[in-house]
């Protein structure tokens, strides 16, 4: 193994560091955004002058509600999936190894 | 010789033209969407604009994942052609059905009910049918030629998109708008079922893939694909570089190319309704022959690099091609270089709503150096004495691009189109080659259909988003450029640019 593979192995498993914490950030920006959103549906539901704008306002809340619960739900298993490939990042799972060298040359 | 020749071919060409069937299917509910939500989703009916938002969202990104799940795993343990005609079967008769099915007019709730079920079973099949052709046509491909013939597959996408443009325009053109909006937009839903029995006709005729048959008759198939796929470590954390270092980017950037493009040149750049259409499917026709050279190159060159240089491109390069865009439709700086050659005579309306009073003006204006657009002046005063002051607002639209200025546009659509056809051409033989043949219809289909469905599903969605926070309409573009550069990452780093040397024996793969 040459200095240069252990160098990208080293950062590698550094950066794996990096992938498990990007993860639950993402979470937080998507849940923020998501109760920023229903606060200004509230918001907009509050600000409405007459019935009809009353239900088309409410009628975009139950919408942005959707679109950010189908969001987050999709989201959630990919943001676990991502914590798992940084925690085989850091195990050095992904690392180069003579063997793999080896077989594939 | 000739005959394994003329034989690949014709797998290529039966697995092609189904899945160009299947994207034709899946966007014309996408491009008739305002149509159809009038025809099913009445906005004033609470549940049913609800239901719409559903049939537009869950066929995207709940759906397609699943589907992936469903039929990858029933390829690994049935076989390769049996899974991708049932796909196809579900596709066209779904699509077939939606152009059957009556108005909210005529029945009411059930309407939407129906329709967001057969998009539902859409969203299912094409989870389903992507992983199977790239699948079938890859284990029919010799090892140095695979990038070479499954990139056929992916020249469907773009042509699927292209067809569907081009039928809608084609039946609108001879109809009328008011007839199309009335009856003629089911036209192209019902073409889908003769396009369908042509193929399944084709596929019928189709043998099993010899990998998976050689797998079957020695009783090597997995009985349990899913298990194995994201239980077991080996190809767990494949599955999972697939996905963070190859299809997130990869969707960011198709999407962003194609689907963003447009919608960025039609309603933020006010380009008029044809000509937002032409400039982007003409940009794709000329790209598309670059599908099967960059996937022809891919076998020459890896793919690995030729995959993530289309993304770093897409990183680098998106803000001043946008910047670009807006630039060349800035009327107010374009009418500074340029006098007005004609303009149409000015037509006043004057509407009272909530005691306010909005007069517009609306003109047609023509520049001498070929910039032609619709000005519309609004000036609002309110008629109780405590209201707001009044305030005039003027608007550009329907704008129309000189000849110079229109084949820029081509090109810089033209260009994102290329980045597409590097990270999308040579993507299915990667994937592939990434899984072992057992289990490979399930593994790659998922990562495919999050990174495709999911992450760049959402670019129209985050982007506008991003848009409405910042005010900034450059800024809904931080959306891809951050994913493309984060999977840009992970790509470089984690991924090796050997690809397998034998699609059979790869288990140890890619490090």
């Amino acid at each position: 193994m040459t200095f240069l593979q252990n160098l990208l192995n080293a950062t590698r498993r550094l950066l794996g560091i990096a992938w498990v914490l990007l993860a639950p950030f993402c979470i937080y920006l998507i849940v923020s955004n998501a109760l920023k959103a229903f606060d200004k549906a509230d918001k907009a539901i509050a600000a409405a002058a007459s019935d009809t704008a009353k239900a088309a306002a409410e009628a975009a809340k139950t919408n942005t509600m959707l679109q950010w619960g189908i969001i987050i739900i999709i989201f959630l298993p990919i943001a676990i999936g991502l914590v798992i490939f940084g925690k085989y990042a850091m195990a050095g799972e992904y690392n180069t190894t003579l063997a793999a060298k080896n077989k594939t040359a | 010789m000739k005959d394994s020749q003329s034989s690949i071919w014709r797998v290529i060409s039966a697995s092609s033209v189904g899945t160009l069937i299947e994207w034709y299917d899946f966007y014309i509910f996408g491009s008739l969407a305002t149509i159809i939500s009038k025809q099913f989703f009445p906005a004033n009916a609470g549940t049913s604009a609800l239901l719409s938002t559903l049939a537009i969202f869950a066929a995207g990104f709940i759906v397609r994942p699943f589907g992936a799940l469903v039929f990858g795993r029933l390829g690994d343990i049935v076989g390769r052609k049996y899974t991708f005609l049932l796909t196809l079967i579900l596709m066209g008769g779904s699509t077939f059905a939606i152009g059957l099915v009556p108005g909210y007019a005529s029945i009411g709730f059930a309407a939407p009910l129906i329709v967001l079920a057969l998009r539902l079973i859409q969203g299912l099949a094409l989870g389903g049918e992507y992983g199977g052709a790239a699948t079938y046509v890859a284990e029919h491909s010799p090892e140095n030629k695979r990038g070479f013939y499954t990139s056929w597959i992916q020249t469907t996408a773009s042509l699927g998109l292209v067809i569907s443009l081009i039928v809608i325009m084609v039946v609108r053109e001879n109809l009328g708008p008011e007839k199309f909006a009335d009856y003629g937009w089911r036209i192209p839903f019902l073409i889908s079922a003769i396009l369908v029995i042509i193929s399944v006709y084709i596929r019928m005729r189709m043998k099993e893939s010899p990998l998976f048959s050689k797998l079957k008759s020695e009783g090597k198939t997995s009985s349990n694909p899913l298990k194995e796929s994201f239980s077991h470590k080996l190809n767990l954390k494949m599955v999972l570089l697939a996905l963070f270092g190859a299809t997130m980017g990869q969707g960011v950037i198709w999407y962003t190319g194609q689907f963003y493009a447009q919608s960025f040149i039609e309603n933020t750049c006010k380009i008029n309704f044809d000509d937002s259409r032409w400039i982007v499917l003409v940009a794709i026709l000329f790209a598309t022959p670059f599908f099967i050279f960059f996937g022809w190159l891919s076998d020459k060159a890896g793919r690995k690099w030729i995959m993530l240089t289309g993304m770093l491109l897409g990183v680098v390069t998106y803000m001043p091609i946008y910047k670009s865009f807006l630039d060349n439709t800035n009327v107010a700086e374009i009418a500074k270089t340029s006098a007005v050659k004609t303009s149409s005579t000015p037509v006043t309306n004057t509407a009272a709503d909530n005691n306010i009073a909005v007069t517009t003006t609306t003109q047609t204006i023509m520049l001498d150096n070929g910039f032609g657009y619709k000005q519309t002046i609004s000036d609002t005063t309110s008629l109780d004495a405590a209201g707001q002051p009044p305030h005039t607002r003027t608007t550009y639209t329907e704008k129309k691009l000189p000849p110079g200025t229109y084949w820029w546009f081509v090109f810089l659509v033209f260009v994102q189109v290329l980045y597409v056809t590097m990270v999308y051409g040579p993507i299915a033989a990667f994937l592939v080659e990434l899984f072992p043949t057992r289990i490979r219809y399930t593994s790659m289909s998922l990562p495919y259909h999050i990174g495709n469905g999911v992450f760049g599903g959402l670019v129209p969605f985050l982007s506008t988003l991003i848009i409405t926070y910042s005010g900034s309409q450059l800024a809904g573009l931080w959306y891809p450029i951050i994913v493309a550069a984060v999977c840009f990452i992970i790509g470089a780093l984690y991924l090796s640019a050997r690809h397998a040397a034998d699609v059979m024996n790869n288990e140890k793969i890619y490090l």
